[in-house]
């Protein structure tokens, strides 16, 4: 590879098993370095323990979407039963409420579902056509089967070349500059 | 890390020698190749017959009214609510397979769960489409189902288990799309990156959602899928028990009954993995798949489909016996009339269909044998369609009072109308396989050996 004086984006490693990508991503956060990232074509819990992620928004969310929509549910029914358009069938209360109880499981289920996946989506910065990553031409086997991590230039302690020399010592079967 | 000891020996969910390489290319090979089997063009062009017979049904349905079906009073329930029970119950063993199993950590269901919820999706389009073509004018049916404010100030009513049913097949049909979309947004990002044409670059990348498999992504996409996976769950077991309540919250004999919810979702699994057998076995057939459906996945199959179907057996058998115990004299009249009645064949055949036949299962030359295996769905695919039959029609035709008691039998219109979903069916799913990967790429990835961490148990 080339080494240029235009901007970097950062550095990418790639690596051929799991393995060895996580060996380097917790050799590489143990060095100091916070701007990782790892890409692989299937989930690694240890790949995003390495890199010292875990949000754990979602379940908030979802919690929340889900209280919304059975709150939203059974508030709907309450109002046309009882407010908006109450109709008396045998003398039973306007507010019955065990006949409310489908609708309002179905609405807590569907607003946490909906919550769950439009969450994950906005949250992962999705949707995003194009990403600097996608300028190193091998990153297109990150879907397929090879192991990338990622050290961004903005990192404090980001060096091109010391941080080069690094990754070349993490048993990365090659490193490339990505191209903002 | 210690070698854990192997206490009995399984075999594996893929067959040996298989990379994270192969497995793409072998997948995606089936969209991206540009070739497709003869039989894949027999198959779709059989579907789209069907389809056109179907628009031609549902045409002179909507000009001329339901009166064109065979229904009447006091059968005023008819192939419609048959069909719809029966498409929506096939539905179910695809949101089994893809949620319930994967909180029970079973990891074979990885190279069946993206079909079996491509399934379940065209499954349930099929079966909403019956409730809504049953209106009549489908067009005036969005102010009777949903509560929107209409100019005429009236709301549905939410009592009603007709409402809670509308809620429960749109919430299941959203939440099953939304769970396969998830899931195929990495495979997609795969096609994006191997695909060769520019166009289908874009319309992969589009899909993709610019997916490049980052960490941080994969850790929040395994939090929400987890979280889809336990929704769902309950989300399936009450969308029959809701669709049972449809029978149950009447009082009308044989529909009146407290064992309808579980007794419905059993039958619903039951009908579902027979389905996914029918589709599963040729399928792993014609695209040379058996390396990663293998026999072990069948026959896993083999024996959910053999356990619903003895909790379908108890549902019949306390039918039967309530009918006696409960010395009701409707009751009782309504469990004779369905096994001696005018209908009589349509029981017998089904307790054929659904109790008998099954148990070939027990024997594990049937359970790994595809063609044995393939028959016997095929019959139970049939009695899960009788037994919705026997219910409705069974039930309704000879209630409370003989002075109006009739008969049902479906018109050229129902049987085409039926016939048409079937083709719907066959079309979409055909589709389905020509434009998406059939078997999750990146979960089978993690099934390769490559994939297993030191220290881990693999993933």
């Amino acid at each position: 590879m080339s080494v240029t004086t235009s901007p970097v984006y950062g550095l990418l490693a790639e690596f051929d098993t799991p393995a060895a990508l996580v060996a380097a991503a917790r050799r590489t956060h143990a060095e100091g370095y916070r701007k990782l990232d790892t890409f692989s074509p299937f989930p690694i819990e240890e790949a995003w323990e390495a890199i010292g992620h875990h949000d754990r928004r979602m379940s908030f969310i979802v919690l929340m979407g889900g209280i919304i929509g059975g709150l939203g549910g059974y508030g709907l029914e309450y109002w046309v039963h009882a407010m908006a358009y109450p109709i008396n069938v045998a003398g039973k209360p306007l507010n019955s409420w065990p006949q409310f109880i489908p609708v309002t499981f179905e609405m807590t289920i569907l607003i946490a579902a909906l919550s769950a996946v439009i969450g994950m989506i906005v949250l992962n910065g999705l949707p995003m056509p194009y990403h600097p990553v996608f300028n190193v031409p091998r990153f297109e086997h990150a879907s397929r089967d090879k192991f990338f991590l990622l050290v961004e230039s903005t990192d404090p302690k980001f060096d091109r070349q010391r941080t080069l020399e690094f990754l070349k010592r993490l048993d990365a079967s090659e490193v490339n500059e990505v191209e903002p | 890390m210690d070698p854990k000891p192997a206490t009995y020996p399984t075999p594996p969910l893929i067959e040996p020698g298989h990379t994270f390489g192969s497995i793409t290319d072998k997948i995606s090979a089936v969209v991206l190749s540009g070739r497709q089997p003869i039989s894949w063009f027999v198959v779709l062009s059989i579907g789209l017959m069907l389809v056109g017979m179907l628009g031609m049904a549902i045409t002179w349905l909507l000009i001329k009214g339901t009166g064109i079906w065979g229904i009447n009073i006091p059968i005023g329930w008819g192939f419609a609510i048959v069909n719809f029970v029966w498409w929506i119950g096939i539905g179910h063993a695809g949101t089994l397979i893809s949620a319930i199993l994967l909180l029970l950590k079973q990891g074979w269901r990885t190279s069946i769960n993206r079909f079996a919820e491509a399934m379940t999706i065209f499954a349930v389009m099929c079966a909403g489409l019956f409730p809504l073509i049953h209106t009549g004018r489908p067009w005036l049916a969005a102010y009777w189902l949903f509560p929107y404010p209409n100019s005429m100030s009236i709301w549905p009513q939410f009592r009603s288990p007709l409402i809670w049913d509308v809620f429960a097949v749109s919430t299941y049909f959203t939440v099953s799309l939304l769970f396969w979309y998830v899931g195929l947004i990495p495979d997609l990002a795969t096609l994006r990156d191997k695909a060769k044409h520019r166009g289908l670059k874009v319309a992969y990348g589009m899909l993709s959602l610019g997916w490049r498999g980052s960490a941080r992504h994969w850790q929040r996409y395994e939090h929400i899928y987890l979280l889809l996976a336990g929704l769902s769950t309950p989300l399936v077991l009450s969308v029959h028990t809701v669709v049972s309540f449809d029978f149950a919250i009447g009082i009308v004999p044989g529909w009146h009954a407290t064992i309808f919810p579980p007794y419905f979702v059993a039958g619903a699994i039951y009908a579902g993995f027979a389905m996914v057998l029918t589709l599963a076995i040729p399928l792993r057939r014609i695209y040379g798949l058996e390396d990663f459906i293998t026999m072990r996945h069948l026959e896993n199959m083999a024996k959910v489909t053999l356990l619903t179907g003895l909790i379908v057996a108890y549902g019949y058998i306390s039918e039967a016996f309530f009918g006696w115990y409960s010395a009701n004299k409707y009751e009782g009249f309504m469990i004779l009339n369905r096994m001696t009645g005018p209908y009589w064949p349509y029981y017998w055949t089904l307790v054929f269909c659904n109790i008998i036949t099954p148990q070939w299962l027990w024997i594990k030359r049937v359970r790994t044998s595809p063609l044995g295996l393939f028959m016997v769905a095929m019959v139970v695919n049939v009695g899960m369609w009788l037994e919705r039959f026997v219910i409705v029609i069974t039930s309704l035709h000879r209630d409370f009072l003989p002075s109006s008691w009739g008969m049902y039998y479906p018109t050229m219109w129902d049987w085409m109308t039926f016939v048409g979903t079937l083709g719907l069916f066959i079309t979409l799913f055909f589709l389905f396989i020509r434009a998406l990967p059939m078997i999750s790429i990146f979960e089978m990835r993690t099934m390769a050996p490559e994939a297993r961490m030191p220290g881990g148990e693999g993933h």
